[in-house]
């Protein structure tokens, strides 16, 4: 099956600091692929350079076939203007860390606000879908709150209803559960896993073992800017080969 | 002794635990003395005004619908709305060049509200009036080349387009400041997560970045539009007839200085307290997310 995710050579710096040194990483359609490793290893800047939030200076990235923050005319490859990389970004859902919500907009506004404003898709249809949407993460009695009256959980939930609305091809999850209290990462967590189940591409970076222990179809471990190893959970997580990942893996034993 | 053992230690010092629920609450003497006693200065002062024949209470009375004031008024009101629109606009372009990462747009706009706000707005409406003696014919045209059209400065530059482009330009400068400071209060995540959506900056910034920081770009909004109110008193130097013109050109006939001052001053202050309740309701729209609890949490949510 053709990649819907293709990653060649990524490398990405901050003036003097390489933080990315050749990444190569393909993701087909329906995959569910963790990113593990430890902090600085670079994982979330790769996550975020897919999105082309941030550039990389050497390699390439294609996703759903078209190469992220350029296009091509004639023979060469040309930087996409701002605008431009928005327009690539419609296919991709993500979220973030915080949550990022729009705290001026109660969580149906959140949710219908690309969908309607940027997809064009007619309002009523939008409501139903995010009306779909927010009983699947289970927050069907929410619609009509603001952000601020929900808890940690609720509202990384409610990201996620908004990052589906537009019925991504690839889902990209910046350490979804990092920002939470402890009781309220299993909620998130269960979203994760029913959609995982439902066959939607992911690629999640995360902290959470126990989460690519059961959802994930490959597990990728980074450290210092490279793949360090990657493969099935079962292998990578019970029976490490390279010792970075075992002594990585020995801290949540 | 055996005494039933207690359940809670009492806190340092040992008294017995009282219900608050049951507390006195004393008599507030001092502030009701202080109230008494400021009403009663409010009161006298009051008196004394109202009994002041240096005051004119009647010829106040006798101008404050005169034609001539409401006229001025009218002018002082137009001035206030076209130049804060303009200038908020403007102030918006510029706020926002301000912040791009285009070095050019930048320098311009920073070269703008240096020379706008750092120049006192009297001289700059002077100026404008002026124009005719620095530049006798405004042009269209190439730079160094060839000019397609021209017009003589004097019919292009009257008191009122002086007015509006002095009062807006300056208010530009000041609405720029403001507006960027409230672009700035917005979490940067917010910009991001809209363009990981593949919103474009433009609309990023109307829908997502300006609604939030609306916040805090209302309050000293307030204040300015207030500001603007009395800045356009200034005009009265270049031939405009707002209200403070007005009632100065009856009292250079009527000798009536003060009393045709404090005709003014109550207008003044009648517009600006009808401003200040307009900005509090404009306030709390903003602030409309951020009460907490309008939604009724089900009993039983985990």
């Amino acid at each position: 099956m053709e990649a819907i995710v293709q990653a060649r050579n990524v490398h990405k710096a901050y003036d003097d600091l390489q933080v990315l040194k050749g990444i190569d990483l393909d993701v087909t359609p329906g995959e569910v692929v963790v990113i593990l490793g430890p902090s600085g290893s670079g994982k979330s800047t790769f996550l975020r350079c897919i999105n082309h939030l941030e550039e990389i200076q050497k390699g390439a990235i294609l996703v759903d076939g078209q190469q992220m923050g350029y296009e091509i005319r004639g023979d060469r490859l040309v930087k996409l203007s701002a605008n431009g990389v928005a327009r690539q970004r419609r296919g991709i859902g993500m979220v973030f860390q915080s949550f990022n919500l729009y705290p001026h907009m109660t969580v149906l506004q959140n949710i219908i606000e690309a969908p309607v404003g940027i997809h064009k898709e007619p309002k009523a249809q939008a409501v139903a879908y995010a009306r779909e949407l927010l009983k699947r993460v289970g927050l069907a009695d929410k619609e009509n709150s603001y952000p601020r009256q929900l808890s940690g959980g609720q509202q990384q939930r409610v990201a996620i209803a908004r990052a589906l609305a537009v019925r991504p091809k690839v889902m990209l999850f910046d350490e979804p559960t990092s920002a939470l209290d402890p009781e309220l990462v299993g909620e998130v967590l269960a979203t994760m896993k029913d959609l995982a189940r439902q066959g939607l591409t992911m690629i999640v970076v995360t902290h959470e073992i126990g989460f690519a222990r059961e959802a994930a179809d490959r597990v990728v471990f980074m450290d210092g800017g490279v793949i360090v190893e990657q493969g099935k959970p079962e292998d990578v997580l019970v029976n490490p080969q390279h010792p970075r990942t075992q002594s990585f893996l020995a801290r949540f034993i | 002794m055996s005494e039933a053992p207690r359940q809670t230690p009492s806190p340092s010092g040992g008294g017995e635990f009282r219900d608050v629920a049951s507390a006195h609450v004393p008599f507030p003497v001092t502030k009701l003395v202080l109230w008494a006693l400021v009403l009663l200065i409010a009161a006298d002062f009051a008196w004394i005004c109202a009994n002041n024949p240096n005051f004119g209470w009647p010829v106040i009375g006798e101008y404050f619908f005169n034609p001539e004031v409401i006229r001025g008024l009218g002018t002082s009101l137009g001035l206030t709305v076209v130049g804060m629109v303009l200038g908020t606009i403007i102030g918006l372009i510029v706020a926002v060049m301000k912040m791009s990462d285009n070095r050019l747009a930048q320098v311009l706009a920073g070269l703008y509200v240096w020379f706008f706000r750092g120049t006192p707005l009297l001289v700059q409406l002077i100026f404008w009036y002026n124009m005719s003696t620095l530049f006798p014919t405004l042009s269209i045209g190439l730079p160094f080349g060839p000019s397609f059209g021209g017009w003589d400065t004097n019919s292009v530059i009257t008191p009122l387009t002086a007015a509006v482009l002095g009062l807006a330009l300056n208010e530009a400068a000041y609405m720029a400041e403001i507006i960027r400071g409230g672009l700035l209060s917005v979490d940067r995540g917010q910009a991001e997560t809209a363009s990981a959506f593949g919103m474009t900056r433009g609309r990023a910034l109307r829908r997502i970045v300006i609604p939030q920081a609306m916040r805090s770009i209302v309050p000293p909004t307030g204040n300015q539009l207030i500001s603007m109110v009395k800045a356009t008193s200034l005009v009265s130097v270049i031939a405009m007839s707002d209200l403070l013109y007005a009632v100065q050109s009856i009292y250079n006939r009527t000798f009536e200085i003060v009393p045709m001052l404090l005709v003014a001053v109550i207008w003044y202050l009648i517009i600006t307290s009808i401003l200040n309740v307009g900005q509090g309701w404009i306030e709390r729209y903003y602030g409309r997310s951020d009460r907490r609890n309008r939604v009724v949490q089900p009993a039983g949510e985990v």
